[in-house]
């Protein structure tokens, strides 16, 4: 594109004034396309992230916010607080911050690595001729196209106590029924498991993806070399999934972080539950009950810093990778 | 796209490597099926347990009394066509729009170098990090400023918001495949960039924007959290806040909750066969060079 070009050799230093017109002239079209985005992006998250980060700094919640009934517009009264909201999160004062944040690790790290290596095991089997290749893939595509929400009702269906199909198939093998839901460590496990049920098809495909990007002389010539399949995998295989694993994930750990569908449907509506991470937490606060504004934008905040610093050090150690090999 | 990938067992003349011992080819097919299995099992469970009738659940290994009631009651007896409509118009809305959004902006970063570009990217990719629970407040207060809560412009908005980065970014990385001769060649032939952008290098998107279209509309289709705190009246609601109120705290009524379920999943599910195709091709464009 000619827009890329900037001009160069014009020998008098353009004043600020010039500059900036000139910079107008060469970029107004590739502004006026980013402008949509800008303007959506600032408007529905720039602005009430501000919004946001201004309220963990408050003690609103919703006796104090401002609102309009009927005629009558009652003023906000809440004021601001400074840190405290944060140092009573951090401090551990409330809403057992470090065991959830814990939970929410151990949620996180366990469903993604269960997505990597279901997905890439999975995506190594597809990726070679076979027959009924094309009715496999779709079978195993198939709980991405399920709406989470649906499938997770589906699972609660199914992990039913009373009612619920594998007790059904335990009391048929004279196992004692399980309360799959009830009891929280088991809790936390159907939670990973529905998770891990739903997030397999998205990693399967993004990795079955970069295997076909693999040039094949590559394996070629390590089998050439007397590789074996276990060091062609190893050396060749998993470096050439690099570009794809980082992105898909960075992804995944962001996203699962942040899931909220599953935790919620499943087993954190009820009262206080030790299941419950961060994000669903920091939803209850913020529509239940008091409506704590102040405490959700804190929790709120925190997550996101918290996957901020994932990002760039995710970011950091790819880049390392790139630059040793 | 596998059709034309070079891994079809044609492509190369028969050769002992790729020949498999018949014990692998059982294990090879035995692990592939127990996962399609795992994979097809709920969905089946519930297609299942839809057709037994009002309480047909609480005995979900016995194979009688199949029969369609639970269907009739959902569509007759209860609000879930209006849901339905609701879903329809906010998932389509914030597909179109979203697309068509993400894909000007991520046609701008792959092709043009302006000003702001990297922060642009980096914003896309930062953005898809912010837990719903940072938004959810202030856009609630902001979307209540504009009384535009409980209505639909203000779900498709918000569901814009989620599914934009997220498509630009992927775009952007679909439309850095797409040679930049073909741009030249418009431009040369008197087509402005957004003529270029539109004439040309959409058609040849097709499989990104199928992907990215799937991507936005299965989001805004599952979306919970919002819908739920945005849409309050009864009338407004869309399919994943009606579906909470078939199983709540008082009444669980699982045979209702499967046939909704059912009904749900096939928009979806025939979404998602149309873009399957492009799937792969479209995510590993984006993910890749992203």
């Amino acid at each position: 594109m000619t827009t890329a070009v900037s001009e160069t050799g014009s020998p008098p230093p353009p004043g600020p004034l010039t500059r900036a017109k000139r910079s107008f002239d060469t970029h107004w079209y590739a502004w006026a396309m980013v402008l949509p985005v800008v303007v959506v992006l600032a408007v529905l998250v720039g602005y009430p992230l501000g919004r946001g980060v201004y309220l963990s700094f408050t003690d609103a919640n919703e006796a104090n916010v401002g609102r309009t009934i009927g005629v009558n517009h009652i003023a906000a009264t809440y004021k601001s607080v400074g840190l405290d909201n944060y140092w009573k999160v951090l401090s551990g004062q409330e809403g057992h911050f470090y065991s959830r944040l814990g939970w929410t690790v151990v949620w996180t790290t366990s469903c993604v690595l269960l997505h990597y290596t279901i997905g890439l095991g999975l995506a190594l089997l597809l990726n070679r001729p076979l027959r009924f290749r094309a009715l496999y893939r779709v079978l195993l595509i198939l709980p991405w196209a399920v709406p989470a929400f649906v499938a997770t009702f589906s699972w609660r269906l199914m992990f039913n106590e009373k009612y619920g199909v594998f007790n059904a198939f335990l009391n048929t093998l004279g196992i004692d029924p399980v309360d799959w839901l009830g009891d929280s460590t088991l809790q936390k496990v159907s939670a990973v498991a529905v998770n891990v049920w739903l997030g397999v098809p998205f990693m399967m495909v993004a990795i079955l993806g970069g295997l076909q990007s693999i040039p094949k002389e590559l394996h070629e010539a390590a089998e050439m070399d007397g590789a074996t399949p276990w060091q062609r995998f190893r050396h060749v295989t998993l470096p050439g999934l690099r570009p794809v694993s980082g992105t898909v994930i960075l992804l995944g750990v962001i996203w699962t972080f942040n899931m909220f569908q599953v935790i919620y449907l499943l087993i954190g509506q009820g009262a206080s539950s030790e299941s419950e991470i961060l994000v669903t937490y920091a939803y209850r606060l913020a529509f239940q009950g008091v409506r704590d504004y102040a405490g959700s934008a804190t929790y709120g905040i925190l997550i996101l810093s918290l996957l901020l610093v994932f990002a760039v050090f995710h970011r950091r150690t790819l880049a390392r990778q790139e630059a040793t090999r | 796209m596998s059709d034309k990938s070079p891994l079809g067992a044609t492509a190369r003349p028969p050769k002992a490597r790729g020949e498999r011992s018949r014990g692998a080819s059982v294990a090879l097919h035995t692990t592939l099926a127990v996962a399609s299995l795992i994979a097809l099992f709920p969905v089946l469970f519930v297609v299942f347990v839809s057709l037994r009738g009002r309480d047909g659940w609480q005995e979900p290994t016995r194979f009688v009394g199949f029969d369609l009631s639970n269907y009739t009651h959902i569509l007759g007896e209860t609000k879930f066509l209006t849901w339905f409509g609701n879903s329809v118009i906010v998932s389509l809305g914030a597909t179109l729009l979203g697309v068509f959004v993400a894909a000007t902006a991520g046609y701008a970063v792959s092709r043009m170098r302006f000003p702001g570009h990297r922060s642009l990217m980096w914003t896309f990719l930062v953005v898809q990090m912010f837990p719903m629970a940072v938004l959810i407040v202030p856009l609630y207060n902001i979307l209540g400023e504009l009384e535009l809560l409980d209505s639909y412009l203000g779900l498709i908005v918000t569901y814009c918001s989620v599914s934009v980065p997220f498509c630009a970014w992927m775009l952007k990385g679909y439309f850095d495949t797409i040679p930049a001769e073909i741009d030249e060649a418009g431009r040369v032939d008197g087509l402005s960039p957004f003529g270029t952008f539109w004439r040309l290098i959409l058609p040849l998107a097709r499989p990104g924007l199928a992907v990215t279209g799937f991507y936005s509309f299965i989001t805004a289709w599952g979306e919970v959290a919002f819908a739920t705190q945005f849409m309050s009246s009864e009338e407004h609601y869309t399919l994943a806040v009606g579906l909470q109120t078939f199983v709540g705290q008082q009444k669980a009524e699982w045979g209702l909750m499967t046939a909704a379920a059912v009904l749900i999943a096939v928009p979806a599910g025939a979404v998602f066969f149309l873009a399957q195709r492009h799937l792969v091709a479209g995510l590993t464009a984006g993910g890749t060079k992203g």
